[in-house]
């Protein structure tokens, strides 16, 4: 349960970083918390020649607003977004997924980018990231991409990110403010701060006759990658909800997801675990939609 | 095999060593600064025995580099008495609530409580919980942990 060697390269730029990145792609690992990688390579599943710890490069760890979505650098870690009132107030639904992150000891240093990057498809934030229609900014020496989590997670800790690029932002949508809007976060873990065995986001926006003008769902951990549910998104379009609705919703989920059973729990138990959290979700985020309405009405 | 140099603040002194790339930080400071109160189990972030604090927080030392550490301030469970061995008012608490069995847990448990009763002097029962999740105990004296925190924070048991 040791890291097998490696040499060790402490960038202190993102230039610097692509520079070795794209000198040692054949055999090298990007590292920062290592929240995830450190297990890893302890049991040594990765045991790669160079190791670039990115941690130094101050450049990547901040939380702004820009034109329409909330920015955070790749090396901001989770504790910072936890206590950001920028995020508290402009994207609601992250704050709410990430507590369900680990433990403190691991959001404490744990980052962003390395979330997204590791690929995990039952960790929260590709969840959120795809539930919001998120954006990834990917730099190599020769250029910047921006791409979604609907091309950017592939499978299975594997994502579209190759050898010479590293995650440099992380873009969360601004949520609608206001009142009739609503979400929700809701996990399923053997025991807290454990893995989920099955996540799942709603984000609701009711018009003033308390119809759904426009619904964002996501699920997680019951699919190689995050998943929105686009049927149910516009089944909800136009409708007040009923039970026979998120009946129907909750089927439709089971259905067109594809989970894994393990020891924690089978493929059929997580198949209809979904539906029942996506259909929890939905309800809570129009709860709180329509408190909304009453603190501002 | 090349050796880093760090330098670093342990528990109030100053410490540098030419070190491995790959060495953990949980054996940095038990191999080479014999300092054994930080224990190690799982190895790989799961129960919490070898929680230390880095700048002030809460960390696991198997889930870092002792490389990763250079230039920063750490604090293991040695800090915590006082040079004649008085126990702080946390450890006096688990002492007097019997929140120890084996003991094996214990350095995280208190590292983890160190900066959880600093950043909330009045916790309430559930916020104690969760404060504690990421920490295992074997012997399951959760209660008791429970009771010591309470104890600490001045709150009625």
């Amino acid at each position: 349960m040791k890291p097998s060697k490696f040499k060790y390269l402490k960038p202190s730029s993102v230039n610097e970083a692509l520079t070795y990145l794209e000198e040692y792609a054949d055999d090298c690992k990007i590292i920062s918390g290592g929240q995830s990688l450190i297990p890893v390579l302890n049991m040594r599943l990765s045991t790669p020649e160079f190791l670039i710890d990115v941690s130094g490069i101050k450049e990547l760890n901040y939380i702004r607003e820009e034109d329409g979505y909330i920015a955070i650098g790749a090396l901001t870690r989770h504790v910072e977004v936890e206590n950001s009132l920028l995020i508290k107030e402009k994207c609601p639904l992250l704050i709410d997924a990430i507590k369900w992150v680990g433990h403190k000891q691991i959001r404490n240093r744990g980052t962003i980018g390395g979330s997204i990057a590791h690929g995990d498809p039952s960790a929260e934030l590709p969840c959120v990231l795809t539930t919001l229609r998120g954006e990834i900014v990917i730099a190599s020496v020769d250029e910047e991409e921006v791409v979604g989590p609907e091309d950017f997670f592939l499978t299975y800790l594997l994502t579209s990110l190759q050898t010479n690029q590293l995650v440099k932002e992380i873009r969360f949508p601004i949520m609608t403010q206001g009142e009739r809007v609503g979400h929700s976060f809701v996990e399923v873990a053997r025991r807290h701060g454990d893995f989920g065995l099955a996540i799942a986001a709603a984000v609701i926006e009711l018009d003033n006759q308390g119809l759904i003008q426009k619904a964002q769902l996501a699920v997680g951990g019951v699919n190689p990658v995050p998943l929105i549910i686009e049927e149910a998104e516009e089944l909800l379009i136009g409708k007040k909800v009923t039970e026979a609705l998120l009946k129907e919703i909750a089927e439709l989920t089971s259905e067109c997801v594809d989970p894994e059973g393990d020891l924690h729990g089978s493929a059929d138990y997580r198949r209809e675990l979904i539906g029942t959290l996506l259909k929890r979700a939905i309800e809570e985020a129009i709860a709180r939609a329509w408190e909304g309405e009453e603190k501002v009405g | 095999m090349d050796k880093v140099n760090i330098s670093l603040n342990v528990n109030g002194e100053k410490v540098e060593r030419d070190i491995e790339p790959r060495l953990l930080l949980t054996d940095f400071l038990r191999e080479e600064l014999f300092l054994t109160g930080t224990h190690v189990g799982c190895e790989h972030g799961v129960c919490g025995a070898c929680t230390i604090l880095l700048n002030g927080e809460a960390v696991r030392g198997c889930l870092m580099l002792a490389v990763q550490a250079d230039g920063a301030t750490i604090e293991t469970v040695e800090s915590l008495a006082g040079e004649d061995g008085q126990l702080n008012p946390l450890q006096q608490a688990f002492t007097d609530c019997h929140s120890l069995q084996c003991g094996f847990c214990t350095p995280g448990f208190l590292m983890t409580l160190t900066q959880f009763t600093k950043e909330n002097p009045n916790p309430t029962e559930e916020e104690i919980r969760e404060a504690i999740s990421g920490n295992l105990c074997r012997c399951t004296g959760y209660a008791n942990i429970v009771k010591a925190v309470k104890q600490v924070t001045h709150q009625t048991v």
